[in-house]
This record gives structure tokens, C-alpha cells and sequence, in this order.
């Protein structure tokens, strides 16, 4: 079995165990561990054993597929109908949605089991899931560190044995980096591939939808489930494709591009550990090319005032007038509005609202923003005229292994920079994988990056699984049935 | 205050009556209950995300081309942002850097331009309800979509501006993209408006906003001419800023001056792609628009009809359809007479012109006209025969008598009024002393013998014929 998925789908399959049985022992599992880790905010184990007694029946009836009674998490910023969505934000109090989100309705008419919400940063706006209205997510590898964000609880449940998989998001990394922080896989599709419809903005552009999973085959399944062009929403696009059917871990031939500016800055081990993949890739036949990219440089500050303007203008429907947190003590509607937000919203996010605010204002917009997008193109240009020549590149996720807790908060830039692994990606709507490298020194998982061309999932997620079937990462992140 | 030249441009907002709303497919019917026409995305629930209506662009399209607008052949949507609580995303979705139309005109009757800077399509806010000191909103007319045309400042008087209107009034109507209703809000004007002296550059401008109807826009625009003359009479500076009509009055008064004037913050809207307009899609619409009120003008009055009759025929646009087609098959005059007398003697209202409903189709009224104009049937036979149309429909033909049809002889009608001039002396007598209401009588002798056929006015001048011979 190369995943928990595709392990459990088979026993479930040959009726070796039901979903039930499967969904209470991962219940169980996040009863016992997850007072530990803080990696769900919210469980509804009545919900997740009817949906799994309405697998089992579909399995009966021989329906359903790959993820048919498969638990797994949402994190806190997808719309789930009546379920609590509150960004893990006291601004979003008690909000539940009025319908589900695009890939809830596509996991839904497959019967995977949703066990609850899982913690992330305040409104996806982090690094390391400590900025969360519901406290940190500790890392499973060690609980003396952050299992990175803004997907960390979703990282953290997967790693930690409390789901088969997780849905996260990623904005700026925010699946892949919390991925290699717990050493599990995460998937950052295309721009386009997954619809948003039902995912609450961060900066629209950027957002992607993604897998958090224990292998590389597991992040296809998911990927190929959820994957799509939908009509809700104008930005996706029909030119995906299936990743599942391609995992056939032949590398002959691939070219892999090292982009060197991105091995600049990088923790010495951090680095040591990810170059060595490449004589793993030469010996599988691949071609390494060196290539050099330098406008990577600028993708970083146009990232963040690209997203920081996108998050002030999707955070100002927030003002406590028709669901969420609202202040009790004002005289009149403005002061209203200045009062809920005030108290509505974490630092972070206040922070990256006025950002956001000054770089669109009148007389900075084109100083800033207007900057920032000509960035986001020439980064584009030089990203699609490099995948002329190679057919992924590969790179460090981050520059160091999981920070400690309470680092971010006290080195704020320092964790902006250490995004500049990949916004890139971001930035240039391109599809990315991290996976597990290796394990520095102090134990920490190295995680490793993967890029490829707009909709390549297939080539990116091939030769990510042509790396874990000679690396095999050898820790049981199932649970007991 | 003599000597000031007035400059104004118009930005104005025009409801399109498409049926569903801008982003979703949610209905944009008016009167409903409060909030039932509403789904996540035009009340701006978390996630939700818009998907431009092609209908609205299509509407948007046919107003550009209407008013003289070349076509962007990509158009953008910008996010206009600003905070108010009818407004559910703290964000308007508009149109900023690649509005759809471009640079037309509307020409007045002067024969002067009015040059229009660009037509954009944005959606409408929801609606705030004050009672018993609560405020409430009401998020269905959130999303309905509007398209805002923004003319160059060219407008050098009150009339300029009422005829400007009036005519984008007219045209948006006749192509069907909205009634423009001031009062009911389907078509709103702000105006900049300033003024200077003859030679001297431009004065400094006051927006005046949300004008619900015409009278009050030329209320609001007769004061502030005159209140920005005497500033600059009396030696004071008229400020930038933005002033509203109190109805009550009569005035205009300042709602927020530059300095705390809005900081749109526009950029482009993340959620939707850039359209780009197809040749193929514009040329179908060009290729359906009907005939423009400009044009319709100048048709009618090729038929030798006064200018009240043409600005009553054309002011609707189904009449002015019927009439174009019953013009074409039958005699002009005749036809605009019977529509602007016996048929709009049953319409009362704007309503009932603006349905125009009637039992009959053209073909049957230019039937109609042509008995009338061929002499086969006299006024009042064809008064009388319209009438039945009206109440019941169907053809002249069903309630026009062989009789009522039958030619009429004229030497047998040269006969009677001889025979009528002979039997009523008296008559005689009484009309050669001045009495013209004595003829009355000898007419009246004749068109009883002929049942009403014969044709009053031909029988009235053979009477006076035969009685000064």
C-alpha cells in the first residue's frame, strides 16, 4: 500500500472493514491525541458516522469511489451548509454558511466522511497556525514547534494519525509549508484547477484549494476528485487533468530544473538535504539542468502587497450587520462597524488590511500595486519561458525546518521572508508538491518542492512519486482498526 | 449674476430589465418581500463568488451602440470599494479601467452633440428601510444590474440637460433595455455642474446627486446656476463638492466637501476574468436594434405631420412601432389622426400608452384607414367601425353592412341635395341671411336618405354649390 487512502479503500472495498469502524477509530484517535495538538477546532462525530453508515451502503450497492468512506478534515475556511466556518476568526463568531462549498459538494457525491474543521491562522494569514482565535496547532513531530501554516491544523491532523487526508488552502504556501514542516505531502494546484466557489478569500488570485495527505498517490486521488471546471466560478478552468492514472515513476528523460536563486539563504542542512534529490533523479535518468530566474527576487514584495490588497477589500464585508461577531456598546451604525472590526480582528490580519489599504489608496496605488502586477507578470513571462526548457523544477519548501512556537510573532518579517520559497508559484498561478526530503539533525522533516507548467499536475505529482517510492517516509500515520 | 456661461455633464444610471441579477441568477422583479430574491452571492456571504450575466453585457452593448459608442473589445470589472451597510461586500463590482462603450453621442434637436465619455455596467445595492427606529435592509434589489453613461461636460443649459435626458430616456426604452423610470429609480442623474465666464477656463465644479425626476433636476440646477454665479458676484469661491436637492426648499445643500470625499480604492475585480467582446456577438446585436427615435422622428415627419403629432407617436415605443407599420400599409395622416384621437381617447394613463394593448392588429386599423382614404366609407362610419374594434376586436369588414359599403352614386347624391334644397325653403332662406347652422338641416335631409353613407363634407359642398348658384 503506498497510503492510508489507498490502503483503507482497498480494505473497505473487500469489505474487510467498514467505514464506520474506520471513522470511530479515527474519532477515537482525535479523543485521545488531539488535546496534544489542537489540529480541529470543531468534531461532529454524528455527522461523520451517518455519512460513514451512508458509504458503507453505497460500497454495498457497489457505488462510489477511491474516497468513498474516507474521514478527512476541512480546514476552517471552506463553507461546509450549517457547519460553523469562521476562518478561525472571532470577527466570523458562530457563522455557518448556507451552502457548501464546491469541493464539499464533489467529496459529498463521492460519501468521503467530513470529521470536522481543523485550525488554521486567522482568515489563512500565517505561517506557523498560531494566530487562531481557538490557540495554536503544535506540531506532532515535536510539540515544541508549529507545524506550519495556515494549513497546520489540517498538516498536523493528517500527521498526527486524525485523518486520512485534509483540505487546505494555499495562498503563498500555505498547504505546502505546513506539509514539509510535518514531513507529509501537500498539493497546491494550478490556478483554475479546483473551483474556489465556497472557499473565503484571502487574496483571490492566489487561492488554491489543496490536498494534505501521507503519500504522493494519496494527493492524486484527492486532487482527481476535487479537480474541475465550474460554472460558480469564472476563474476556473477546464484544462486540468488526472493525476492518479499517470503515477508510474518513470523519471527517464524528465528534465529538472535547479533554480539557483532559490538555494540562496537556505539553513545549510536544509539545502545539503534537497540537492541531494538531484543525484537521486540523475541516477533515475532524469536530465538536471541549472537554470537562474532573477526576478524571483521581487515575487516575494509583490505577493504580499498583491494579497494584502485582495484581503482588504474581501475583509470589509466583515462588519457584523448580517452574521459573525458584533460589538454591543456604540451609538450608531459607523461606530457600529469601526467597533466590530476593531474587536473582530486578530493583529495579523489588522496589520495586512491597512497594508492592503495603503498600497490601493490614491497616490500609492501605481507606486505599489500597479508595481507589484507588472512584477507578477515579468515573474509569469520568466516562469513559462523557463518551462520551455525544463519540465519541473525543484526546490527547498522553506529555508529552515519547523519554527519553534512563539518565534513569528516576535520575528514578523523574518516569516515573510521565509515565504520566498513559494509565492512564486503563487504568483504565476503554477502547480507545486512538497514532499518529504528527509530529516535534518535535530529530527525536523526537510521538505522539498516540486514545480511544474500550468495544469501539469501529472508531471509534478509522477516525478514526486518516483522520489517517495525509493524514500519511503516509514511512520504509521494510520489508525488502529 | 448676467454673463456666466453653464457647464454641466451628466453621469446617469439606467436599471437594465434583464431578468436575472448581474452575478447570480437571482430574479431582479420589483415589490417583492424583503430579502426573498437573494442567494449567497448578491448578499456577499463568505466564499460566494459572482459569474458575470451575458445578458448584461448584451444590454450594455445595445445602449453603447444606440448612443454612438465603439465597443471595447475586452472589457474589465474594477472593485469600487466602500463601506455602507446596503453594500454586503464593502465592495461595488463596477467598471473603471475598461468600461464597455466608449465615446459616443446624443444628438439634441438643435442639432448640437452631446458627447458621451463611456457607458460601464455595475451592480445595484440593496435598499435601507427606516421604521419604528430600527434601520433595515433589504438586499433584493442587491445586484440588479445598472449601466452608468457618463457624458463630456457639454451641456450649456437647463433645457440642454432636460432634452439630454429625455432623449436617453427615449432611446434606452426603445431599444428595451430599460424603462427608466425616475421615480421608481430605474434611471438616476448626478450632475457636475459649474459655470465661468466667457474666455476664462473652466469654474470649480459641484456635483449635485441623485436627482428622482426631471422637474427637480431642473429645480436643482436653476438654483445652483444661480447660487455659484452669485459666489463668484460677490467675490467667494464655489468649493468642490458634493451637494443634494432638498425638495423642500427648493435648494441645494452641501453633503461632503473634497477633503473627506471618497477614496474608491478601485482595482481590478480578482474574481472575474477579462471579457472580451466578440465581433460576431456585437454585430448580432447591432443587427438587432430597431429603428432609434431620431430616426422614427424623421420617418413620421416625412409624412407631413406637426411636430406635436411626431413627439406623441414616437414617445412610445409600441405605438411608434404600430404606427411605423400601419404608416407604411396604408394613408399616414389618416392613421395618426385615428391613433392620437379615438385610440388614445381610451389611454388615459402612461401605462396604458406604454402597453398600447389593442383587440386588433395593424393590418385589420390599416384596413381601416384605407376604406377612409379610398372614399368607401365616411368619418363617421369609420369612427363608428373603430369603435367596435376597440371593444371586440377583429376586422372592418366584420361590422361594415353591404349597405354600409355600397357605392354611392353621385348624381344620385347631386339628386338629393337638389330635392333637400327644394323641400326646406325656409333652411334656404335662413343660410343665404347668415344663418350656417341652417345648412345643418339640408345635410341632415341627405345623409338620412343615403343611411349615413354618403360623405358629409363632399354633401355640404354640393349644398352650397347648388344653393348660390
Amino acid at each position: 500500500m503506498s497510503g492510508k487512502i489507498s490502503e483503507y479503500s482497498a480494505l473497505l472495498r473487500a469489505k474487510k472493514i467498514s467505514s464506520v469502524e474506520l471513522t470511530k477509530a479515527y474519532l477515537d484517535e482525535i479523543e485521545k491525541s488531539d488535546k496534544k495538538y489542537n489540529a480541529f477546532v470543531s468534531i461532529d462525530a454524528e455527522r461523520a458516522l451517518k455519512a460513514a453508515a451512508a458509504a458503507d451502503e453505497a460500497i454495498k450497492r457497489g457505488e462510489g469511489g477511491l474516497l468513498t468512506g474516507i474521514p478527512y478534515g476541512v480546514k476552517n475556511n471552506i463553507a461546509e451548509k450549517g457547519v460553523v466556518t469562521d476562518c478561525c476568526s472571532r470577527i466570523l463568531n458562530g457563522y455557518r454558511p448556507t451552502y457548501n462549498a464546491a469541493v464539499i459538494e464533489k467529496l459529498n457525491a463521492e460519501y468521503a466522511v467530513p470529521l470536522g474543521k481543523n485550525n488554521m491562522d486567522e482568515f489563512a494569514m500565517g505561517s506557523s497556525t498560531e494566530t487562531s482565535v481557538y490557540g495554536a496547532t503544535f506540531n506532532p513531530v515535536n510539540t515544541a514547534y508549529v507545524p506550519g501554516g495556515s494549513s497546520g491544523g489540517g498538516a498536523a491532523a493528517v500527521r498526527a494519525g486524525m485523518a486520512a487526508f485534509a483540505l487546505g488552502s494555499d495562498t503563498g504556501g500555505s498547504v505546502r509549508q505546513p506539509a514539509a514542516f510535518t514531513g507529509i505531502v501537500g498539493l497546491k494546484p494550478t490556478y483554475g484547477a479546483v473551483s474556489r466557489y465556497g472557499l473565503i478569500a484571502y487574496g483571490s488570485s492566489l487561492d488554491q484549494i489543496g490536498p494534505l495527505t501521507t503519500s504522493v498517490r494519496d494527493a492524486a486521488i484527492v486532487y482527481d476528485a476535487v479537480r474541475g471546471a465550474d460554472k460558480r466560478d469564472m476563474t476556473s478552468s477546464p484544462l486540468s487533468r488526472t493525476a492518479s492514472d499517470k503515477l508510474t515513476g518513470d523519471v527517464k528523460k524528465l528534465r529538472i530544473g535547479y533554480p539557483k536563486e532559490y538555494f540562496e539563504g537556505i539553513d545549510p542542512e536544509v539545502k545539503q538535504i534537497v540537492e541531494s534529490a538531484f543525484s537521486f533523479y540523475r541516477k533515475a535518468g532524469a536530465e538536471i539542468k541549472e537554470v537562474s530566474v532573477p526576478v524571483l527576487k521581487s515575487a516575494l514584495p509583490a505577493y504580499y502587497i498583491i494579497a494584502c490588497a485582495e484581503a482588504s477589500s474581501n475583509l470589509g464585508r466583515y462588519d457584523g450587520i448580517r452574521y459573525g461577531y458584533r460589538a454591543t456598546d456604540y451609538d450608531d451604525v459607523n461606530e457600529m462597524i469601526m467597533k466590530t472590526r476593531s474587536e473582530g480582528f486578530g493583529k495579523e490580519v489588522k496589520r495586512r488590511i491597512m497594508l492592503g489599504t495603503y498600497v490601493l489608496s490614491a497616490g500609492y496605488f501605481d507606486a505599489y500595486y500597479k508595481q507589484a502586477l507588472r512584477v507578477r507578470e515579468s515573474v509569469s513571462e520568466a516562469m513559462r519561458a523557463l518551462f520551455d526548457s525544463v519540465d519541473v523544477l525543484l526546490t527547498p519548501v522553506a529555508p529552515t525546518t519547523a519554527f519553534p512556537l512563539n518565534y513569528t510573532a516576535e520575528n514578523m518579517i523574518e516569516t515573510y521572508m521565509s515565504d520566498f520559497c513559494t509565492v512564486p508559484v503563487n504568483i504565476a498561478g503554477l502547480p507545486a508538491v512538497s514532499l518529504p526530503a528527509g530529516n535534518a539533525s535535530s529530527n525536523l522533516p526537510v521538505g522539498m518542492q516540486l514545480i511544474g507548467a500550468r495544469f501539469t499536475e501529472d508531471v509534478v505529482l509522477n516525478a514526486a512519486y518516483a522520489f517517495e517510492t525509493e524514500h519511503p517516509v516509514n511512520i504509521d500515520m494510520g489508525v488502529r482498526i | 449674476m448676467s454673463g456666466y456661461l453653464f457647464v454641466a455633464g451628466l453621469e446617469t444610471h439606467v436599471e437594465l430589465q434583464t431578468k436575472s441579477k448581474i452575478f447570480c441568477a437571482c430574479s431582479t422583479g420589483f415589490g417583492a418581500e424583503p430579502n426573498t430574491h437573494c442567494c449567497p452571492v448578491c448578499t456577499g456571504e463568505p466564499g460566494s463568488l459572482p459569474v458575470i450575466n451575458r445578458e448584461v453585457l448584451a444590454y450594455a452593448v445595445r445602449a453603447g451602440l444606440a448612443t454612438n459608442c465603439a465597443i471595447s473589445e475586452i472589457t474589465k470589472m474594477d472593485r469600487k470599494n466602500y463601506v455602507y451597510p446596503d453594500l454586503p461586500k464593502a465592495y461595488q463590482i463596477s467598471q473603471f479601467e475598461a468600461p464597455v462603450a466608449v465615446g459616443g453621442y446624443i444628438t439634441l434637436d438643435s442639432g448640437k452633440k452631446i458627447r458621451i465619455n463611456h457607458i460601464h455596467m455595475e451592480e445595484d445595492a440593496g435598499k435601507l428601510v427606516h421604521e419604528n427606529g430600527y434601520t433595515y435592509v433589504d438586499y433584493n434589489r442587491g445586484g440588479v444590474p445598472l449601466i452608468e453613461i457618463v457624458s463630456e461636460p457639454d451641456i450649456a443649459s437647463v433645457e440642454e440637460a432636460r432634452e439630454y435626458v429625455e432623449k436617453l430616456q427615449l432611446i434606452m426604452r426603445h431599444i428595451g433595455v430599460s424603462d427608466c423610470k425616475m421615480q421608481e429609480g430605474s434611471m438616476r442623474c448626478d450632475v457636475n455642474i459649474s459655470v465661468h465666464r466667457e474666455g476664462e477656463p473652466l469654474g470649480t465644479r459641484a456635483e449635485i446627486k441623485n436627482m428622482n425626476s426631471l422637474s427637480f433636476m431642473e429645480k436643482a440646477l436653476s438654483y445652483e446656476y444661480r447660487r455659484q454665479c452669485e459666489l463668484l458676484d460677490n467675490g467667494e469661491r464655489v468649493v468642490q463638492e458634493t451637494r443634494r436637492y432638498n425638495e423642500n426648499t427648493q435648494t441645494t445643500e452641501s453633503m461632503r466637501n473634497k477633503e473627506d470625499a471618497q477614496d474608491y480604492r478601485y482595482f481590478p475585480e480578482p474574481d472575474i476574468l477579462a471579457i472580451r467582446v466578440g465581433k460576431e456577438f456585437v454585430k448580432k446585436i447591432a443587427e438587432s436594434l430597431p429603428k432609434l427615435p431620431d430616426e422614427l422622428r424623421k420617418e413620421f415627419a416625412g409624412y407631413g405631420l406637426s411636430e406635436t403629432e411626431v413627439k406623441r407617436l414616437v414617445e412610445y415605443k409600441r405605438i411608434a412601432d404600430f404606427y411605423s407599420e400601419a404608416a407604411a400599409l396604408s394613408e399616414p395622416k389618416i392613421a395618426a389622426n385615428l391613433i392620437l384621437g379615438e385610440i388614445f381617447r381610451g389611454m388615459q394613463t402612461e401605462e396604458e400608452k406604454e402597453r398600447f394593448e389593442l383587440k386588433f392588429d395593424v393590418k385589420a386599423f390599416a384596413k381601416l384607414v384605407n376604406l377612409r382614404a379610398e372614399n368607401k366609407i365616411n368619418a363617421g362610419i369609420q369612427k363608428k367601425v373603430l369603435q367596435k374594434m376597440l371593444e371586440s376586436g377583429g376586422a372592418p369588414e366584420d361590422y361594415l353592412s353591404a349597405d354600409d359599403l355600397a357605392e354611392v352614386d353621385t348624381g344620385a347624391i347631386d339628386k338629393l341635395c337638389a330635392e333637400a334644397i327644394k323641400s326646406n325653403e325656409r333652411a334656404v332662406r335662413d343660410y343665404l341671411g347668415g344663418k350656417e347652422q341652417a345648412l345643418k338641416a339640408l345635410l341632415g335631409f341627405v345623409m338620412k336618405a343615403t343611411r349615413g353613407k354618403a360623405d358629409s363634407a363632399a354633401v355640404e359642398a354640393k349644398l352650397k354649390e347648388l344653393i348660390c348658384k
